[in-house]
């Protein structure tokens, strides 16, 4: 553990500001690690609090921890805790969480898509020997292991480069951390919560996303849990906002590109999000929703479209065979749509002037792919690449129109499907700026798609607050 | 005649056989007169377009300068009129049928052929090369909107709303008097969105780049087949839920609190990401095709929602005559609007970019100054060229699918009377919805068949090719109800009139321009007798009985069985005649003989006497025994002879005959001749007296005009006495007063008197 986090300090004080640039995106999240948090630990006032050095000792290994087998790890701590000291301690816990009007630990906050679950976890550095002391064993063990951890079974992945640090919740001061594993493993994740008799700590699990209602009963049927289902777009601007007030680490959480016109000098500037207000908030996932956001409690959803990063993923996995979103984002990193799309000068030999259209927009969209002589000589990579730039110029055009409907100017692009993605990212920031004669502006923010989850934990703290 | 078309070429589908034999004096034709070409060739079909002139007889009637038997003379005489053919045919065709009009072009000093569409330019050399004319491109988005502009403004019934699972999936549309402004939304390989303000006024708002390109480019990459239509067929064979993330796939259920369904897709293709088996070629084309459609609908409510435009019609190869991506448009439409925008579609859809490359080149003829109507006869009709529409023409290749509009000799305008020109739908019965009375109907017309050919035989004695002609109509109308058996929704709206002119137009184009004529003239000749007669026993009645006297003499020429009840019944509106004068009366006449002469002329004369004017409104061409205006003008001079009344109306100019501008038994008053409009607009007409089934019944029957409206009829067909609840011989009097205006008398309820 001790190991990790100081390669990480270290990568982190080198490049203090890492930028993806869609080329060195393999791997990223494990071992590249992010975000000026160097600098942050040392300027902070909080940075004494918490260092290297103060991290929870007695590392159980590095990364290469699977779920399975953090369940076998903790089958003794199963019988352990069902003892009475266990249950009085645990008794204990809850009435002085209740006295200070604060939800016992652990804090998470999560977020099941269709594709992939986000979980947030607070992991407080304030502890002090008493509370060490009284911790029960598997809240300590599950605190280790994901704090320890960058991975986690074959697909569980902590993006140590989001981590907000030193953040004070709920009068507690603490780390946030940023884990996301796919959906698909769901049923393992509640059966760990099952061996490890989560339910004992009594927490209360704040779950939004479609999930939340999908595996309620597994939850409940599985793990004895029972969850806080919330509603996915109220989680989703909460946690955005909240995101973006407390700064990642100090530095700002948003960014835009600057002339998104021109491929070479189109570069990522940091901005603030500074009277948010009206905003289209895109929020690309499987599938995408579009929400026209007035202030904090209200906003409407405008519409979705069922184009999104799923369409994306699940395209690239028939066209090319591959298997992850990081291998479908390398290989259209290397691709060449013009060899998939028809473009307008494919048709017309030159611009359309009749209606102002550019020889080299895309008029049909794999429309060379109707000939069958192309479809026998086309690589992988340029399918895959096809495949990218159409989703994200839908995606586009849709949020633009909505924008120009609903009066917004300022569009805001979130969700995992821009996760290393700055392929699409530049696109929507150049269509954004194209179509709208330099009217609208795309905005996006560097937690991406971890707001939902956000959200949920921000609920967990506000609903105990109050019994 | 492209069933022939069909049926020659059918043996060589599929083996693209350029050298196949098309039968071709059925699918070009008039050839010899043709000029002013234009061609649309697309990805796979070639659309050609030609004006020519078209001989054929028609009757005419001239008066003797004496006076005696018989009354008048009729000659069949040869007249030319103009005729616009566009013919549909597969790319593969193109050279064969290039080679037959080279062959048969009889010149006509044709220099120019007007050319659109993508592979235009791909055959120019050809073209060029096999017609000795000069390829003349035109931009396709012009093209597409005058075509479109020109469909909707002279073919009734060109728009519909389709709904798959509806008794009747074609829902045809009244056109609107004003067509502007509309959204156009056609998808070829790409999607262009077009906003049309005025003939010349349109603009490219906006656009997609998913469009029939993607879907044919990404289902052949996935699915491994080549055709584009053979993916649509897979498509409508499969089940995208097993490939595409649903909202209950994340939700376990719907998302309630946004109101989305749990069988709503949240993400296109979302499953194929993580599934381990493969998925059917079927499953992936449907999911294809859901994903495609719903964001095209998506993006055109967007702009419609934008541009404030509520009529947004769908073209290009992607819609063009194929339910399922009709289907998937208007369900995708619907979802994202919430049915406040309906998908509309084309009859000829297929045809608007040869048909505006046309217009390109025919500017100098003024083509938009007059009015065209669509030819039942020579027009193929809707998804004749269909499969899975018509399971009887299985080829899918090598079928010719053809359009004849024939230039209208008046131009045809709106009756100025119509309470609201955008609602009225002159037909009262619409057999595509109701499929009981489409039975009747069309096994009605089949038994009348025979009855009809004899009539058209009878009508040219001296001629001994009729006999061989009228077994030709037989066998085309014969076709024509086969055909609208299987698909009512061939022309439009299947109704009692437009059986009624296809038969017409069949008649006609087997050169049976008129085959009562024999009989009309042989019955007014007879009733002309009686008239003085007539006239001078209803002088002698008293006021009141001489009403119901006048109203019995309107109805009298078809009603035998005229019970004392009736007669009572229909006194009450007979009261119309009671108040104050009207300014003007507009009477829409019906039948030759007995019916005019002794019915309607003397009720013309007792609305004269009374000071009010009277405009007469007669077919201007033959339909069965109805009077056509040229034999009222001779009618009306014998009658003006013997009658001081008629004589001082016609003198003072109180008493008018104008032309309907139709030609059929029934009535459209939203296509009047234009003279009429106007001659009832400057006497500020203030009744209208429609008479007679086809104008009162069949049509017109729940039209509602400004002014009072009197519509009588006589219920000559049992079937429809019992639907209508009454019994045959049944009166229909309908007099009615438009809301707000002061009725001559309290009781203006319709009656139906049995």
């Amino acid at each position: 553990m001790d190991q990790a986090k100081s390669m990480v300090d270290k990568k982190g004080a080198s490049r203090p500001f890492h930028v993806n640039n869609g080329q060195s995106q393999r791997g990223v999240n494990g071992h590249v690690a992010v975000a000026a948090n160097g600098s942050c630990c040392s300027g902070g006032g909080g940075g004494s609090a918490f260092g290297s050095s103060t991290g929870p000792g007695g590392s159980s290994g590095g990364g290469g921890c699977t779920f399975d087998s953090m369940h076998y790890l903790h089958r003794g701590d199963d019988a352990e805790c069902n003892g009475s000291p266990a249950k009085r301690c645990r008794l204990r816990r809850r009435t002085e969480s209740v006295r200070r009007s604060r939800p016992p630990f652990p804090w998470f906050g999560m977020d099941i898509g269709g594709t992939l679950v986000k979980l947030v976890y607070f992991e407080p550095v304030d502890i002090t020997a008493e509370e060490e002391q009284e911790e029960v064993e598997n809240l300590k063990s599950i605190r280790r292991y994901l704090t320890s951890n960058v991975a986690y079974g074959k697909t569980g992945v902590r993006d140590v480069h989001l981590e907000l640090r030193n953040l004070t919740m709920c009068g507690r001061t603490g780390n946030l951390h940023f884990i996301r594993f796919p959906t698909q493993a769901m049923p393992r994740f509640i059966q760990m919560g099952r061996d490890k008799n989560f339910s004992s700590l009594h927490t209360t699990l704040c779950a939004t996303g479609g999930g939340a209602y999908k595996f309620e009963n597994d939850f409940r049927s599985m793990a004895d849990l029972e969850l806080l289902k919330l509603d996915e777009l109220d989680c989703l601007i909460r946690g955005l906002l909240y995101v973006d007030r407390v700064s990642f680490n100090g530095h700002p959480e948003c960014y835009y590109f600057q002339n998104p016109a021109d491929t070479e000098s189109c570069v990522k500037k940091p901005c603030t999000l500074e009277d948010p207000f009206p905003m289209l908030l895109v929020n690309i996932g499987s599938g995408v929703s579009i929400l026209a956001v007035y202030s904090e409690n209200d906003y409407k959803r405008v519409t979705g479209t069922s184009l999104g990063g799923g369409t994306f993923l699940g395209l690239c996995c028939l066209l090319t065979g591959c298997e992850t979103f990081e291998e479908a984002l390398e290989m259209a990193s290397k691709g060449d749509s013009t060899n998939v799309d028809k473009l307008v000068k494919d048709i017309y030999g030159g611009d359309y002037e009749r209606f102002g259209l550019q020889g080299s927009a895309v008029a049909s969209s794999f429309g060379h792919m109707m000939s069958q002589d192309k479809r026998d000589s086309i690589s992988k990579e340029d399918l895959a690449r096809a495949t990218l730039v159409t989703i994200t110029n839908n995606i586009g055009s849709i949020a633009r129109m909505c924008a120009v409907n609903e009066k917004i100017e300022r569009v805001v692009f979130v969700g995992n499907f821009l996760r290393i993605n700055t392929v699409s990212m530049k696109l929507l920031a150049y269509a954004m700026d194209f179509w709208s004669k330099g009217q609208l502006r795309a905005l996006f923010l560097e937690h991406e798609g971890y707001f939902g989850a956000v959200g949920a934990l921000m609920e967990l703290l506000k609903t105990t607050e109050d019994p | 005649m492209a069933e022939c078309g069909r049926a020659d070429s059918s043996s060589t589908t599929h083996t693209m056989d350029k050298s196949i034999t098309l039968p071709p004096d059925e699918i070009f034709r008039n050839l010899e007169n043709a000029k002013r070409f234009a061609i649309d060739i697309g990805g796979s079909l070639t659309k050609l377009a030609y004006y020519s002139t078209v001989q054929h007889k028609v009757a005419k009637v001239r008066s003797f300068d004496h006076l005696g038997d018989p009354l008048y003379e009729i000659s069949e005489q040869e007249e030319v009129t103009a005729r616009l053919h566009f013919i549909k045919f597969e790319n593969a065709y193109i050279e064969t049928c290039l080679d037959f009009i080279r062959d048969h072009l009889v010149n006509t000093g044709t220099k120019v052929i007007k050319a659109t569409g993508g592979g235009a330019h791909k055959f120019k050399e050809l073209i060029e090369r096999k017609l000795g004319l000069k390829v003349d491109k035109e931009d396709e988005m012009t093209c597409l909107i005058r075509g479109c502009n020109f469909v909707l403004r002279n073919i009734p019934h060109e728009a519909f709303v389709y709904a798959k699972h509806a008794d009747s999936e074609f829902r045809f549309q009244t056109t609107h008097p004003d067509i502007f402004p509309y959204l156009l939304v056609n998808i070829g390989s790409g999607v262009s969105i077009v906003k049309v303000e005025s003939e010349d006024k349109f603009e490219r708002i906006g656009g997609s780049s998913i469009g029939g390109g993607t879907f044919w480019g990404l289902g052949a990459l996935l699915t491994k087949t080549k055709r584009f239509d053979e993916l649509l067929q897979l498509a409508s064979k499969g089940q995208h839920a097993s490939v595409d993330m649903l909202v209950r796939d994340i939700y376990g259920g719907s998302y309630g609190s946004l109101g989305l369904t749990g069988d709503l897709i949240a993400s296109s293709f979302g499953k194929s990401a993580t599934a381990d088996k493969g998925f059917s070629k079927e499953d992936m084309a449907k999911s294809l095709l859901h994903m495609i459609s719903n964001d095209i609908g998506q993006l055109a409510c967007l702009y419609a929602k934008l541009h404030n435009l509520s009529r947004v019609y769908f073209g290009g190869f992607f819609i063009r005559g194929h339910p399922v991506t009709m289907h998937t448009i208007t369900y995708s439409i619907n979802f994202f609007t919430k049915g406040e925008v309906q998908a509309l579609f084309l009859r000829h859809e297929g045809y608007l970019g040869a048909i505006g490359a046309f217009l390109k080149g025919a500017e100098e003829d003024n083509p938009n100054q007059y009015s065209w109507g669509e030819n039942y006869a020579g027009s193929s009709g809707l998804m004749s060229v269909s499969p899975e529409m018509n399971p009887m023409q299985r080829a899918r290749s090598g079928t010719f699918d053809m359009l004849e509009m024939d230039r209208l000799e008046r131009q045809l305008v709106n009756l100025p009377l119509l309470q609201d020109p955008s609602s009225y739908i002159p037909d009262t019965m619409d057999l595509t919805e109701d499929a009981l009375a489409r039975e009747y109907w069309l096994s009605c017309f089949e038994e009348a068949l025979d009855g009809v050919v004899k009539r058209a035989v009878a009508s040219q004695p001296d001629i001994p090719e009729a006999i061989e002609r009228s077994e030709k109509f037989r066998q085309k109308y014969r076709h024509k109800l086969q055909t609208l058996r299987q698909q009512p929704f061939a022309y439009g709206s299947l109704t009692v009139r437009s059986l009624l002119d296809t038969r017409e137009h069949c008649l006609n184009e087997f050169n049976f321009p008129d085959p009562y004529s024999k009989i009309k003239q042989r019955e007014n000749d007879m009733a002309l007798r009686y008239y003085q007669k007539a006239v001078k026993s209803l002088e002698q009645l008293s006021w009141e009985q001489r009403q119901f006297a006048l109203v019995r003499g309107v109805l009298a020429g078809n009603v035998f069985d005229w019970g004392a009840k009736a007669v009572s019944d229909s006194l009450r509106p007979a009261l119309l005649l009671q108040g104050p004068p009207h300014k003007c009366a507009l009477f829409f006449v019906d039948n030759s003989g007995v019916d005019i002469i002794l019915g309607v002329m003397p009720f013309v004369r007792e609305l004269l006497s009374r000071g009010t004017e009277v405009v007469l409104a007669s077919n201007s061409g033959p339909a069965l025994n109805d009077v056509t205006n040229g034999e009222l003008q001779i009618l009306t001079e014998r009658i003006a002879a013997m009658d001081p009344v008629i004589q001082a109306g016609l003198r003072d100019d109180r008493l008018t005959l104008v032309q309907s501008g139709s030609s059929s038994p029934c009535l459209d008053l939203s296509r009047l001749d234009k003279v009429l409009a106007m001659v009832v607009r400057e006497r500020q007409t203030d009744l209208v007296i429609i008479e007679g089934m086809g104008r009162a019944l069949h049509t017109n029957y729940y039209a509602r005009l400004s002014c009072e409206s009197l519509k009588t009829a006589v219920i000559k067909n049992s079937w429809l006495a019992e639907r209508l609840g009454g019994k045959l011989f049944s009166v229909v009097f309908k007099y009615e007063v438009p809301p707000g205006k002061p009725s001559q008398e309290d009781s203006s309820a319709p009656s139906t008197p049995s």
